[in-house]
């Protein structure tokens, strides 16, 4: 996993709620083994029209948003579908952030995985960076993950809160399986105990 | 000594597969069963770049669902070789690691989430996942069972636990008795349209009250199948004779001396009385009626009864402009009869509505009636199983005399990563869970509604109010 620290960049705003998984990656290209190339793919069916040309309304086909590296958006962001796929086509874009109030549960823990930082912050916070982002490139915000402040240009800092072990993880570049395999032990133990006690359990 | 504090469904599954808590606050939970598809490719992948092996295979239960056909059972009549690919990548994963796979042929396969339950592998108390935001499902045995990403696949692959924040819970008690022609998938529809689509995010949800004591098991699971729909982590009812009377006998429940062992253990698992909820939400069951949706988020329902709302009536700007921008989407007008809503696509079908009581009363609508002109009716069974049994209960025949497609068990159009699309601007009467903006392709225009409703819709060629149907016998 590529390791987050600080970045500064171009926002896209997407000023609505309930963005679903569907939205940022229709299932018909969910069909690779690979977890590469789904940036092509994101936001397909607004941002291309069906022909397969470009959609000129959609911001991620305006200058400057298409080298956006930050995603401002509202409620419930990432709903629906468990997809990886939604922050692999993310970051296979260039999107390594996405702020809104908040997040639905499985992509927000699927954005961790992969070094995409989603950032929650209030909904007022949230419109003054849609503000922000509709200046367009030279309206760049900073998020700084050690820190957890996001900076607008005018230079307000807001303060967004992240789980330690995760922004750990995030810093570095790491992923948990590792981590977790130094509790074999622990595992062995339980697995033991609930064989001693349900031994039918894996015998079906 | 002081009694033991009271605790919920959730806390006591919770705390009975906690393997390790971190300082954190996240606490490393044990797996019972892991349940995979043919989307599970690219989880597969990254534990073989890792070097790892599948820890526990016989705790691993696999079967494609989302790219197999509906058409035919023959591999090699997938003409896209990509789909093909997902599904032949499954194979060799769980040959590879000694995974039971209920294989496209094979008399067990089916919707995963059709599967679990069937078979008996979701049983009350365990620990639940699948890469799969409906693996919600399984709670409705008693179970905790939850959506994961495919990263967290390959980790529950490789260690059979998962790191989780403990999540909040929610009650939400439905009491009543519902009415003629409300099912389960109404009663979901309309808790989700008093919640919102982000009710429930960060909470488990437990199930309660009269109205869903008084569902079936099929019903439970058609319920808690949606409670994604509202946000939430999972959704469960606690176990009684209903669930007991269903799991008896399934190839993977326990029998005999194991049986009575745990079904001792099953019935401590309800939530204690007195056991705190952090949120409680209460629905009338009598009011529920025949719900559908009409714009491009779940929480888009109303009782067929109803007209369209008027987004020029909306005060919120920004919610108006969503509004406008639904209406556009799906090219209806502000303030009609939602039952002058015309369709051309019926789908009958899905991990929400595709078990055999849901084509039992699809099939009592269809009985003697013809689907209308113009409109292309699918009959999509969960499992092979399903299909087995409508067979013999003679559902096929009542679907293909009055001109359904009967097709074979799948995902099929409910997403479409089959390749089983709408065309755009089609509209559809579907039994699935979504109706986001093009999840049943691009342009496609989705209702959600009852498998009953649905049916209703295809004999009437618009949404139709089917107590109306049912009253004409």
């Amino acid at each position: 996993m590529r390791a987050f620290t600080t970045l500064t960049g171009v926002a896209a705003p997407m000023p609505a709620a309930n963005i679903d998984t569907d939205k940022i990656i229709p299932a018909r290209f969910l069909k690779s083994i690979s977890r590469a190339g789904f940036g092509k793919h994101l936001f397909a069916n607004a941002r291309f029209n069906e022909d397969g040309s470009e959609n000129p309304d959609f911001v991620l086909n305006q200058e400057p948003y298409r080298k956006a590296e930050i995603l401002i958006a509202y409620e419930n962001f990432g709903c629906g579908s468990s997809r990886e796929h939604a922050p692999w086509a993310l970051l296979d874009f260039g999107i390594r952030c996405v702020i809104a109030p908040d997040f639905a549960d499985i992509f927000n823990n699927n954005c961790f995985k992969n070094g995409v930082l989603p950032v929650r912050l209030p909904r007022e916070v949230c419109e003054q960076l849609i503000e922000d982002a509709k200046l367009g490139g030279n309206a760049r915000i900073t998020v700084d993950l050690e820190r957890q402040v996001v900076i607008r240009p005018n230079g307000e800092e807001h303060h967004f809160p992240v789980d330690a072990l995760r922004k750990h993880l995030m810093l570095n570049g790491l992923d948990d399986i590792g981590q977790t395999l130094q509790h074999a032990a622990q595992i062995d133990d339980y697995e033991a105990k609930q064989k001693a006690s349900q031994p039918w359990l894996v015998q079906a | 000594m002081s009694e033991p504090a009271p605790r919920t469904l959730f806390e006591k599954i919770w705390d009975s597969h906690r393997v390790l808590d971190r300082e954190d606050g996240q606490t490393l939970l044990y797996v019972d069963r892991h349940l995979v598809h043919d989307g599970s490719a690219p989880a597969f992948e990254l534990l073989r770049q890792r070097g790892i092996a599948p820890r526990a295979p016989d705790r691993i239960f696999a079967t494609p669902d989302h790219y197999v056909p509906t058409d035919t059972r023959d591999r090699a009549a997938i003409t896209d070789d990509r789909h093909r690919g997902m599904v032949d990548a499954l194979e060799a994963n769980t040959a590879a690691a000694g995974i039971r796979m209920f294989g496209l042929r094979d008399a067990n396969q089916g919707i995963v989430h059709v599967v679990g339950p069937e078979t008996g592998l979701s049983q009350p108390g365990m620990l639940i996942v699948c890469g799969d935001s409906h693996t919600s499902t399984h709670g409705a045995m008693g179970a905790l069972a939850f959506g994961i990403g495919s990263t967290e696949v390959a980790h529950v692959l490789g260690s059979q636990t998962l790191w989780q924040r403990r999540p909040k819970t929610l009650r939400i008690k439905v009491d009543g008795t519902l009415g003629l022609g409300v099912t389960a998938k109404d009663v979901i529809l309309a808790i989700i349209a008093q919640i919102g689509a982000a009710g429930a995010t960060g909470h488990v949800i437990e199930y309660a009250g009269s109205a869903i004591r008084g569902l079936s098991m099929e019903g439970r699971l058609t319920l808690c199948n949606m409670s994604i729909e509202a946000g939430g982590r999972a959704g469960m009812v606690a176990p009684d004779e209903t669930t007991y009377a269903y799991l008896a006998g399934r190839p993977y429940a326990p029998s005999g001396h194991d049986w009575d062992r745990e079904l001792a253990r099953w019935q401590r698992l309800p939530s204690d009385p007195g056991a705190v909820f952090d949120r409680e939400v209460s629905v009338d069951g009598d009011a529920i009626a025949p719900m559908v949706t009409w714009g491009n988020s779940p929480e888009d329902a109303l009782p067929i009864t109803a007209h369209l709302p008027d987004p020029a009536a909306e005060p919120d700007s920004e919610r108006r402009a969503a509004m406008e921008d639904a209406f556009a989407y799906m090219g209806l007008t502000p303030g009609a009869a939602l039952e002058s809503v015309t369709v051309d696509r019926v789908f009958i079908g899905s991990c929400t509505n595709g078990r055999i009581e849901d084509l039992r009363a699809a099939a009592e609508v269809a009985r003697g009636r013809r689907v209308a002109e113009g409109v292309v009716a699918w009959v999509v069974p969960g499992s092979a199983p399903v299909r087995k049994q409508a067979i013999e209960e003679g559902l096929d025949r009542i679907f293909v005399e009055a001109g359904f497609a009967w097709r074979e068990a799948g995902c099929s159009m409910c997403l479409g990563t089959n390749g089983e699309i709408a065309a755009p601007g089609e509209r559809v009467a579907s039994t699935s869970n979504r109706n986001f903006r093009g999840r049943q392709g691009p342009g496609a225009r989705t209702h959600l509604m009852s498998p009953a409703m649905a049916a209703a819709a295809a004999v009437t060629g618009h949404l139709a109010d089917v107590r109306a149907l049912m009253a004409e016998g």
